[in-house]
């Protein structure tokens, strides 16, 4: 389970996150919401990357303020640009170093990113430069290199924005297979098809709370309203 | 292949030798090599170092790939030693080299990264006396690695930019997007490591 409480946050002074509470317990959320309307600070602060300037984000009762690493081991990240995450020369390297330092042997560890690779049709290109696949299969190196860590929840920011639509076909059917709780940030509205709940966000604050389709007519309606305003775009 | 363009996979003796182990016979050849100043024990082991690689199942294109970032180096040599009129120097010194950079090639062809980082941990837990931590050290390594492609890729973008922009004759314009692009990418994967849970 997740909470939210009162949370508030601002970067140089600008509010990103004007207090939101929120309990997410449901298997798949979907976040949707304008650039800048404060929906990757929120995701950031699910698993600790951002430490809200005011409030409580609390994952299965563990404050991220205090608990940060227990609280990362829970909660996996997947960014927006998967070259970002890559850290490692190799796929299998890659995927075994988040498990480094959890007191699993070698041998484990080889297992474990053995099944992870197949798992995600990544198995042949093992000992290939991570930095050399395309933007389909980086992507899912990076959700197989958190999801070797075996989090119970995934918070996803934008996975498919860089994608094609074949490569993001193959990330929205591997999110919504997983067993895990989902939390994913996107663009992409059709991507939130049979989702329990989609949050809106505008402005820093949840503008809608609901059904995906329901969510997803508020949205629409929300940037018609902004598209005819005048100005360009925001940031 | 590592991101270095380096490891290879294999199943030769060398592949199958543990990190450790290659990197003392490389400490050990090199110095025995240097340390006794011969330049016929320099012109063999320089052979006997490309005699090694088809025994790993490396064909001879790969020995001209390691050493072709050393030939201008042994052009140098050679040239400035001829100059001095050391002819035999010229040749010892660049057989020295060749065979240091050849025996070096071959412990990253067969090593893959993860056996390196574990052997530099193991390596630097007495530094655990002085308060530094090990496998940042081995992470250092990593990062170090990671880099390359990451300062290539933002090198691309920015030149990219400034061709499809019209813009030639100012290559100093690319400093400030390359610099931008590095710490754009530095912040990001200091973010993933942070997610992951890897520092």
């Amino acid at each position: 389970m997740l909470q939210l409480r009162d949370v508030t946050h601002a970067y140089d002074g600008r509010p990103v996150l004007r207090g939101v509470t929120l309990d997410l317990a449901e298997h798949r959320i979907g976040v949707i919401g304008a650039n800048g309307s404060g929906k990757s600070t929120l995701a950031r602060t699910l698993n600790g990357l951002v430490v809200p300037d005011s409030g409580r984000v609390l994952v299965d009762g563990r404050d991220t303020r205090r608990h940060g690493r227990e609280v990362r081991r829970r909660v996996g990240f997947v960014f927006a640009d998967p070259a970002a995450q890559i850290v490692m020369p190799t796929v299998a390297e890659d995927v075994a170093i988040g498990l480094r330092g959890r007191g699993l042997d070698r041998a484990e560890i080889g297992a474990r990113v053995d099944a992870v690779l197949r798992r995600h049709g990544l198995a042949d290109h093992r000992d290939h430069p991570a930095h050399l696949l395309s933007g389909g299969q980086k992507q899912m190196l990076a959700l197989a290199s958190v999801l070797v860590t075996e989090p119970e929840v995934l918070v996803c920011d934008e996975p498919t924005t860089l994608l094609d639509l074949r490569n993001r076909r193959v990330i929205e059917r591997t999110l919504r297979a997983l067993p895990q709780q989902v939390v994913l940030l996107t663009h992409h509205l059709d991507a939130l098809t049979g989702f329990d709940r989609v949050l809106v966000m505008d402005e820093g604050r949840v503008a809608f709370d609901g059904a995906p389709e329901d969510a997803i007519a508020h949205y629409t309606a929300l940037m018609d309203a902004g598209a005819g305003a005048e100005g360009g775009p925001r940031t | 292949m590592n991101a270095a363009g380096l490891y290879v996979p294999g199943r030769s003796a060398a592949h199958r030798l543990p990190a450790g182990a290659k990197l003392a016979v490389l400490l050990a050849a090199v110095t025995v090599v240097v340390a006794a100043g011969h330049t016929g024990l320099a012109l063999a082991a320089a052979a006997a170092a490309a005699a090694l690689y088809p025994l790993c199942g490396f064909g001879p294109r790969r020995v001209g790939r390691v050493l072709r970032p050393l030939l201008p180096f042994l052009a140098a040599i050679a040239l400035f030693q001829g100059l001095a009129g050391e002819p035999e120097a010229a040749a010892r010194v660049c057989a020295q080299l060749t065979a240091a950079v050849l025996l070096s090639g071959l412990v990253t062809l067969t090593t893959r990264v993860a056996e390196m980082l574990d052997l530099f941990e193991r390596l630097a837990r007495p530094l655990r006396l002085a308060g530094v931590r090990p496998e940042r050290v081995a992470l250092l390594l990593a990062l170090t690695l990671r880099s390359l492609p990451l300062a290539a890729s933002a090198w691309r973008a920015a030149r990219e930019g400034y061709t499809a922009r019209g813009l030639r004759g100012r290559p100093h314009l690319m400093v400030v997007p390359v610099v931008v692009g590095l710490i754009r990418s530095a912040e990001a994967l200091g973010e993933a490591l942070t997610a992951r849970d890897i520092d």
